[in-house]
């Protein structure tokens, strides 16, 4: 997000400690009844208007979440999820599109602002008419930005800049109607509806979430963005994410997440698909920061998220970056499938877990097309009661030969309530692939604080300048906006688990 | 009596219930006890599956879909033991032999587990964990023998070998023989246990060893595991060490078409010390896991692990290696390291590192590596005039020889050392080795 630093700096003077982000907006919002069934399903569909095929889809995925067990193998442990009491549909109600600003929803502008969102931007968010035909402020790039609150998508900015270029950047509920033949091919190929219970659950009810289309040998002129939003109570979020990137294009795109703060959990349960296609090449950058609960672990969301990307064609590219701050649970596992010959997977993750937060995550790279690359560096930062688990996979397949892979896991621990774990799995069958891997676990060290507190820097300063030299090579894979925040999520993340 | 004709995890128990009163101990209560619980636990467990995540990468689909028969008494063996100037403890087919052993004028005791049974409570069961190793329930429902060794405070024990040997028999025998050493404050001792069999033999070896190593005492513990290549060798290792003790494990694991070595560890007192090492040589047609469990539970323990395999022809080496230290333990340092090499194309290696931290003063890392021969350095030798066999060998022995020259004890070092040189021949011969 632009100009989230300066945000953030007023947020933290005026608030000490605690969730920055915890405000509600009070708007008026439309539900489906609560629960989860058949008619709910249907109801969703009806409501974004959806043609048939999608509706089987979704009541396919249906019937295999009901035959699916919740899985129990990642080192989280949460009561058990009423399904059915929860909302699976909450829109913010607007029929007529606003002239200016004046006309929005004051809430709703109050909510942009408190996120950082430039005014420019919020009236484009808004859905002002006209606004997003000029680009912002003076010749810099801006980010389009796509916001989704609870379950709809409330507004896609500078569409008609992107749109000069072929560039599809819509909510996916938007490309269901206007670009179906896009969807329908690629919707579920990378994560299909049966993949695991969450995506399962997803692939029925999902709602909205970002669509990305980036032509043949294009580059996208400006970083994407989608930022969501948990607002009303009792709502699961289910977002749906596809970016597609045709041959030899290029995209980044960001995705940020918040969520006001509240007594009871909330679920999320996102799915992302990528596909890359011949030399094109995704960057996903993630920062996530919903509400992690209290200190005594009441409240938070959890977060439940499929994240898979499918290098399809050769010498393409994914990388996955993600700060992960936020959640009571977070159990997310963003992969690639190297199925092109000479693709490359990354992933670049940064997670902490402070209080009672819990995470479970890494990443599994496949191998199987010849001569794929793939790295994982992943930096875990537990502090007060917190549980910060690694759990990822490499598989070298017998044809992927001259395969390579190097995985690094860094594990910091402050305090001594907390736990840091590491669980990578190796699966070789090739002979000429080459797998690497290292972890460490560790304190901070006593002379690296002894240093920065002789120099003056308050204990808290300097765990916090130590933490982010300890993230330094994952941050740098950030996109200088997200990055300068995330190094203030860190600190802020971290508040109360020193002295 | 034995099911004749079924198999699994129902045909050993109905085998414990045909054996019931016959079995060593029946007429003591806690053995039988002992014996009760092990067969609940075996019932709940079965022989796990590839579901269960300890066996991820293990299948006992064979183990399972095999009709053993018990193992024969008295029989007629002309064994030919390899010459030693060591005592040594023989077993042949699960059973002790003292006719075939030698341990005269010891400054410790070693006994038949089936002989001195009634002075074991207390004892026995002391460190297995039946409710969570099906194979160590298994064991301790149907255990006939075993060894017991017993060296007092102070002593050091020098070096005793055990050997297990199996003999040629149609009934594909299964046999669980229960170890059981003890070592007294500050006693020491070798321990070099070598399981082999016929190559054509189809037997199931299932030891469980219950190791105490009290304070300060050490106990260096060489396992020289070349069943016949039809053989499964499904052993479970149980260590405790107390305060400033050490437990050295080295295991070679070469034979057998199945085999798979557990290890749990537990430095239950301060400054104990582990060292587990290993070599795995896997060759065609061959299944081989090493699994290790090492619990912290003192401050100011080290561990550290190095593990090897090898693998040749149509092969499957498994690694998995779990590294626990609890909120107590601070001050830990822990290390592990497993590295494998690929000779062949159709050759897998499954590796699962595991790391499962609680205290924050600690030092723990793993690393691990998968990969073929270096073609920079196989070059670098031919060119000097070096034929690609040798080159190779001289590669994989030097790729070998990190995990072999961390054993402290000389004894142990030499045997293996013949062992591998045995192994690697064996399969320039059989021609298993792949070129780069």
């Amino acid at each position: 997000m632009p100009a989230v630093t300066e945000t953030l700096e007023t947020v933290q003077s005026v608030t000490e400690g605690g969730y920055k982000w915890g405000f509600e907006t009070d708007i008026e919002m439309e539900f489906a009844p609560k629960g989860l069934n058949e008619d709910i399903v249907r109801f969703i569909s009806a409501k974004k208007n959806e043609p048939a095929w999608l509706l089987e889809w979704r009541l396919k995925a249906f019937a295999m979440w009901k035959k699916m067990e919740e899985p129990t193998w990642a080192a989280v442990s949460y009561p058990k999820i009423d399904y059915q009491d929860a909302y699976y549909y909450a829109a913010p109600t607007q029929k007529v599109k606003p002239k200016s600003l004046d006309e929005v929803d004051p809430e709703l502008l109050k909510t942009y602002a408190k996120l950082g969102i430039p005014l420019k931007e919020q009236a484009i968010l808004a859905g002002v008419e006209g606004a997003g035909d000029t680009p912002a402020d003076g010749g810099r790039m801006p980010i389009a930005v796509d916001a989704v609150f609870d379950s709809v998508s409330v507004a896609t900015s500078y569409k008609e800049r992107l749109a000069k270029d072929g560039i599809i950047f819509c909510a996916i509920s938007e490309a269901v109607q206007e670009h179906p033949e896009l969807v329908r091919q690629y919707l579920g190929t990378v994560v299909p509806q049966g993949d695991n219970y969450f995506a399962a659950l997803n692939s029925a009810v999902f709602t909205d979430g970002s669509f990305v289309y980036i032509p043949k040998g294009v580059r996208c002129p400006m970083e994407l963005s989608t930022y969501f939003r948990i607002n009303a109570k009792s709502t699961g979020q289910f977002e749906r994410t596809l970016i597609i990137a045709d041959e030899g294009s290029t995209v980044s795109y960001l995705e940020g997440c918040t969520a006001p703060q509240r007594d009871e959990n909330q679920l999320h349960a996102a799915v992302v698909e990528l596909v890359a296609l011949d030399d094109a090449t995704i960057k996903y950058s993630t920062v996530q920061n919903w509400y992690p609960g209290d200190a005594e672990g009441r409240g938070g969301i959890y977060n439940f998220v499929t994240k898979r990307a499918d290098c399809r064609g050769a010498r393409s590219k994914v990388s996955w970056t993600q700060v992960e701050t936020g959640s009571a649970i977070t159990w997310k596992y963003p992969s690639c499938i190297l199925r092109g010959d000479d693709s490359v997977g990354e992933f670049y993750s940064v997670a902490i877990t402070n209080n009672r937060q819990q995470a479970d995550t890494g990443t599994k790279m496949f191998h199987i097309g010849r001569n794929t690359r793939s790295t994982i560096v992943s930096k875990g930062i537990s502090a007060g009661r917190g549980q910060n688990t690694y759990r990822g996979l490499v598989r070298i397949s017998p044809k992927a030969a001259g395969a390579r892979n190097f995985t690094q896991c860094d594990s910091l621990l402050i305090g001594d309530e907390c736990g840091a774990h590491t669980v990578p799995y190796i699966e070789n069958r090739c002979m000429s692939a080459k797998v690497e891997h290292e972890a460490t676990t560790s304190r901070i060290a006593e002379d690296q604080l002894f240093y920065c507190r002789q120099r003056g820097l308050s204990e808290e300063d300097a765990v916090g300048l130590i933490v982010n030299g300890f993230c330094r090579e994952v941050l740098k894979e950030l996109p200088m906006e997200f990055a300068v925040e995330a190094q203030k999520l860190l600190q802020i993340s971290l508040e109360g688990s020193v002295g | 009596m034995t099911a004749v004709g079924t198999t699994g995890a129902g045909a050993f128990l109905a085998r414990h219930e045909g054996l019931r009163a016959r079995l060593p101990g029946a007429h003591l209560p806690w053995v039988t006890a002992l014996r009760e619980a092990s067969a609940e636990a075996f019932r709940a467990q079965g022989f796990p599956t590839r579901r269960v995540e300890a066996w991820k990468y293990t299948d006992l689909a064979a183990v399972n879909g095999t009709v053993f028969g018990e193992p024969l008494t008295g029989v007629d063996d002309a064994l030919t033991l390899p010459a030693t100037t060591n005592p040594r403890a023989v077993f042949v087919d699960g059973r002790f032999r003292a006719d075939l052993s030698t341990l005269e004028g010891l400054a410790y005791t070693v006994e038949s587990l089936a002989a001195v049974l009634p002075t074991l409570e207390g004892r026995l069961g002391a460190v297995a964990r039946p409710a969570e190793q099906a194979l160590a329930a298994l064991n301790g429902m149907l255990f006939e023998d075993g060894l017991v060794v017993t060296v007092p405070a102070g002593v050091a024990g020098g070096v005793l070998e055990l050997l297990s040997f199996a003999t040629v028999s149609e009934r594909a025998p299964a046999y669980h023989p229960r170890h059981l050493v003890q070592l007294e404050d500050g006693a020491s001792l070798t321990l070099i246990e070598t399981a082999s069999g016929p190559a054509a033999a189809r037997y199931l070896h299932n030891p469980v060893f219950e190791i105490e190593v009290a304070a300060k005492a050490r106990l260096n513990h060489g396992r020289l595991q070349q069943e016949g290549l039809d053989a499964f060798f499904l052993s479970t290792v149980y260590a405790r060490v107390a305060e400033g003790g050490a437990y050295d494990n080295f295991t070679l694991n070469a034979g057998g078409r199945l085999a798979r070595n557990e290890i749990h560890v537990a430095l239950q007192g301060p400054k104990a010390e582990c060292h587990m090492n290993g070599v795995q040589l896997v060759a065609d047609g061959q299944h081989a896991d090493t699994t290790t469990a090492l619990d912290h539970a003192a401050p100011d323990c080290a561990s550290r692990q190095t593990y090897k395999t090898v693998l040749a022809g149509r092969s499957r080496g498994v690694f998995q290696g779990k590294i626990l230290v609890r909120k107590i333990a601070q001050k830990t340092d822990g290390y592990q390291m497993n590295q494998a090499l690929l000779l062949s194309p159709e050759a897998e290696i499954d590796s699962k590192p595991q790391l499962e931290i609680y205290a924050d003063d600690v030092k723990c890392s793993h690393g691990a590596t998968v990969g073929e021969l270096d073609a920079d350095n196989l070059f670098f030798l031919r060119s000097r005039g070096i034929p690609l066999d040798q080159a190779k060998a001289i590669l994989v022995e030097a790729f070998l020889t990190e995990a072999v020259e961390a054993v402290a004890d000389e004894d142990i070092r030499n045997a293996l050392s013949t062992a591998v040189t045995g192994w690697w021949q064996r399969q320039g011969v059989a021609g298993g080795i792949e070129v780069a």
